[in-house]
């Protein structure tokens, strides 16, 4: 590597094979206690059923473990280690305390199944944060029951079909932005709706006018995320809630992007009728390597017929309890009751934050994006000059020209200690780098990272080629993703 | 508030590099009738003692400190320590998903090994790097097989999760796809005839559940048969995972869905949970959800990427094969380092322990109580009837810090003071005789009040 950087130096870590290519008969890192119970004739329980054989599965003792995933573990990038600033991903800071409090006994360990009376903990955490995530939106109820974001569209539109339907005509057709998550069109096609996309205009906002042209009575709903992809806030709102309104439309928020707004505007107040939230980005759940996420929705209270069965009900003697009796429910999207674990880790991290912590946070996660957009203006191409909030979209415009693309731009950026802003999305900016910062750095990281990126586009210009062969330091270097694809290999199998 | 790492002093200097002068000014573009004014009414901000406080006081009043005959599609076993230990590194607790495959290999090769060991034990060639849960899993496969027959109808066992059954009628409604029901015999098995007469040409594909709602293990060849003679496919939807280590997996499956919850992942009142879904290789094209591929870097290096990504939302939008965005990669892992610990003997001897605890429990029950189904194999659930309602039995087991099997007169009005009990290797025989003890009473009272009747009326 050429330049210096302040942020990362390179450190050995260790190889490590696959737990397979350890495993050997006998070795063990289990061991049960001896039965209190008559031992069994497997054989004649079972009969045909029963499995002699467990194939390849690995034989191992509990230090290899240890080693393997540890070693592993040190070859991923985390929020830990430093700035990840995946635009609409809101990659910020996961409290430890929330861990601890996921795991105790009695929250960790409590069944589904077991008895109202014995759950009444459970049934407080679900209300109380059911009642939090509501005046958050300044909507009227809400379903924690969906499992992720993708999750909650559906489960939205499940209630936006089944709020039409009430009305005697389902409508047609979905509402979609160009500059919209891929989730959103697909959600749409799952719950049988026809997708109409929908042009930005030149600010990257809503266009009115295309918006007042395609909206008709066969348009069951607009999703739009607010602020949008490109971190804009859709200034004029109301009149896209108005327009929708005119025709009976609905108007459905994807709240990716719900970090610039939390305390600062509530979506119920500017005209959505219905809308996800993101436990994990906006309310600190961790990401894990890609999931679990949970996804709740959140309506207004002509939806409340639709929820998703159960809902949580406060009885007359003052006790909590699941109420099934919902003629007029969508159903279930998930059984049980949603990723409940992830209530509680939310609702840590809201009583860690109260009013006043919450408003700082979405006013520090705004100033954030601004700072880096302020620091790399003029070293990268802005395709929208509009004011951004929680994230900023720059283009690769500039380096194109010299044979560089996002993509290489963002290997780069792991050289210097950082990880990769979100490459080649929204679609409408071609090259697009999106970056998030969240309210998780300090100036200092992010003052890192303008210099990390203000010098990669100085290499551009000096040396192209250390930024097309990046990044240098990891431990494998760019993957051969075609090949992968071409022949795919999706399992390790015995060498014979 | 102590997550946000900045001094005021900070926040003006950068206010000040930006050119605004307060940080109201960065929200001008929120039109200020719009602007909140006021502080939100949540509770006000905790010390984190307290909030340690306030979940310690929640788990009080759930359950803990109790023994459950729970299972139903959310099983107790015991976790090993080092599940915690390793998921709690932030490496891989706060991490994203792996799209960036230089620095994420650790996420990559662990996800890998998860769809490797997922075959072995489901004996199927490929599996996802895995979906919401066993229920969302099994509609989504049901979908799938929608898209590969090209036909639009599935016919359900009325055996499978009646929860699992509510999902997928919610995920079926819109698309089209019209269920309908095949009943179970005297056997707790799904009926054969009856499913044979349900099936059209038209149908797309059977779901079973094995072991099945009832903790009975279905006679899935003799299904597989009947599917694929009418050209439909079988899906079998497995709910506990720990079954695998002791009872053949569905081979004849063509897709199978797997709620893995059972290996490491703790009940957390029904949530997150860990569906999985595996299928053979040449319909790897049509299943929804993350995979990872092996392949090489540019010095010819072992390594791995996300792949078939043709598949998913971010590249197809409305012509993905499901809408599905993310994976439970940290539940998968608990999933993962649980089989690693156990690996080929300890799985087998785990669900051995099941059965064990399972077969002496039912014998014990059997004594003063109707099992049903007897005639079936089983793995570790059993539904014992009563004379009396299960509500009020449990009701008096709640005092002896036991909570009794599930009730199912919602779900089977049919089987009458039926309920749904389940032993794990966790269960001791303790429990289980003061449960059988009290169920004997409840059986002894009802006998004589009953002789007592009929002693008035002789």
């Amino acid at each position: 590597m050429k330049r210096e950087t302040r942020k990362a130096t390179r450190h050995v870590n260790q190889n490590e094979g696959l737990i397979f290519e350890k495993s050997s008969p006998g070795k063990a890192a289990w061991k049960l206690p001896p039965l209190d119970v008559p031992e069994v004739d497997t054989a004649k329980l079972l009969g045909s059923c029963e499995r002699k054989d467990l194939g390849n599965m690995p034989e191992v003792s509990e230090i290899e473990i240890i080693r393997h995933f540890t070693r592993m573990s040190t070859w991923n990038y985390a929020i830990d280690l430093g700035m990840y600033p995946l635009g609409s991903c809101t990659m910020k800071y996961n409290p430890r305390v929330n861990e601890a409090v996921a795991r105790v006994e009695g929250i960790a360990n409590g069944h589904p199944y077991q008895p109202e009376k014995i759950s009444q903990g459970a049934l407080h955490i679900i209300k109380t944060l059911s009642e939090c995530l509501i005046e958050i939106t300044g909507l009227d109820a809400i379903t924690l029951q969906p499992a992720a974001g993708a999750h909650g569209e559906m489960t939205g539109l499940l209630m936006v079909r089944a709020y039409h339907q009430a009305r005697g005509n389902a409508r047609k057709k979905i509402l979609i932005p160009d500059s919209a998550h891929g989730t959103n069109p697909a959600t749409a096609a799952m719950v049988n709706y026809a997708v109409e996309n929908l042009k930005s205009d030149s600010r990257g906002m809503v266009d009115i006018a295309a918006l007042e042209a395609q909206t008709s009575e066969d348009v069951a709903a607009l999703m739009l995320t607010n602020p949008n992809t490109l971190g804009v806030f859709e200034q004029e709102i109301h009149k896209i809630a108005d327009i929708l309104h005119a025709k009976g439309g609905l108007l459905y928020m994807d709240g990716a992007n719900m970090n610039a707004l939390v305390g600062k505007v509530r979506p119920g107040d500017f005209g959505v009728d219905l809308m996800h939230l993101n436990l994990h980005k906006t309310f600190s759940t961790p990401h894990g390597g890609g999931g679990p996420g949970s996804g709740p929705v959140a309506i207004r209270k002509t939806l409340e017929p639709f929820l998703p069965s159960p809902v949580v009900i406060t009885k007359p003697d003052g006790t909590l309890s699941f109420d099934y009796n919902r003629p007029q429910s969508v159903g279930r999207v998930r059984a049980f009751y949603g990723n409940f674990g992830m209530f509680v880790r939310a609702l840590a991290f809201i009583q860690a934050n109260g009013p006043d912590g919450l408003r700082q946070t979405t006013e520090d996660a705004v100033l954030n994006a601004n700072y880096v957009r302020k620091g790399l203006e003029g070293a990268y191409d802005l395709p929208y000059s509009t004011p951004t909030m929680h994230e900023v979209v720059f283009s690769d415009k500039l380096q194109a020209k010299l044979g560089v693309r996002t993509m290489d731009l963002a290997k780069r950026l792991i050289d210097y200690g950082f990880h990769p802003y979100t490459t080649a999305f929204p679609l409408i900016v071609p090259g697009a780098l999106m970056i998030e910062p969240t309210e998780s750095e300090s100036k200092e990281e992010m003052d890192l990272f303008i210099e990390a990126m203000k010098s990669i586009a100085e290499e551009v210009e000096e040396d192209p080629q250390i930024v097309l062969d990046a990044p240098h330091s990891t431990r494998v270097s760019r993957l051969d993703e075609t090949a992968a694809a071409r022949k795919p290999v999706l399992r390790w199998k015995p060498t014979a | 508030m102590r997550y946000l790492p900045k001094s005021p002093a900070d926040r003006e200097a950068m206010l000040k590099a930006i050119g605004v002068r307060s940080v109201d000014d960065l929200f001008a573009p929120i039109p200020a009738e719009y602007r909140l004014s006021r502080d939100l009414k949540i509770p006000r901000q905790m010390a984190e003692s307290e909030i340690v406080d306030y979940f310690r006081q929640r788990s009080r009043e759930n359950g803990d400190g109790y023994v459950a005959f729970l299972g139903a599609g959310a099983y107790a076993h015991y976790r090993p320590v080092i599940i915690d230990s390793l998921i709690s590194r932030g490496e891989f607790l706060t991490a994203y998903t792996p799209y960036q495959a230089e620095i994420s290999q650790g996420t990559l090769q662990s996800i890998f090994e998860f769809q490797t060991m997922i075959c072995e034990l489901t004996g199927m060639e490929v599996a996802n790097a895995s979906m919401y849960d066993g229920s969302t899993a099994a509609a989504e496969a049901v979908m799938m097989a929608v898209r590969l027959t090209g036909r639009r109808s599935v016919v359900v066992a009325r055996s499978l999760h009646p929860e699992y059954r509510e999902v997928l009628a919610t995920y079926a409604t819109h698309q089209g796809m019209p269920l309908s029901i095949a009943g179970f015999g005297d056997d707790g098995r799904i009926n054969l005839t009856e499913l044979e007469s349900r099936i059209t040409p038209e149908t797309a594909c059977v779901l079973v559940q094995s072991p099945n709602f009832f903790g009975t293990i279905e006679e899935v060849s003799a299904v597989a048969d009947i599917a694929h003679k009418h050209g439909a496919m079988l899906v079998v939807s497995i709910a506990e995972a720990v079954s695998l280590g002791i009872v053949e997996p569905p081979r004849q499956a063509d897709v199978i869905a797997l709620e893995a919850q059972s290996f490491g992942v703790p009940l957390g009142f029904g949530g997150p949970y860990c569906g999985v879904i595996a299928t053979r290789e040449k319909y790897v094209r049509q299943m929804p959800g993350r995979l990872v591929g092996q392949t090489v870097d540019r010095q010819g290096r072992r390594g791995f990427v996300l792949t078939l990504a043709t598949r998913e939302q971010h590249i197809r939008r409305e012509k993905a094969t499901s809408n599905i965005c993310t994976n439970q990669a940290l539940v998968a892992l608990m999933v993962n380092i649980f089989m690693t610990v156990y690996g080929k003997a300890g799985l087998k001897e785990l669900a051995k322990q099941n059965l064990a605890k399972t077969a002496y429990a039912a014998a014990e029950f059997s004594k003063h109580g109707e099992v049903l189904f007897a005639s079936s194999p089983r793995f570790n659930e059993f539904v014992v009837r009563s004379s009396e309602e299960p509500r009020a039995i449990n009701g008096r087991l709640l005092g002896h810090k036991i909570v009794g099997g599930l009730p199912l007169k919602k779900f089977y009005p049919e089987l009458g003071n039926a309920a749904l009990w389940c032993c794990t290797e966790l269960t001791t025989r303790s429990a289980i005789d003061t449960a059988v003890g009290l169920v004997a009473e409840s059986e002894r009272s009802v006998r004589s009040a009953k002789e007592e009747v009929e002693e008035v009326t002789r």
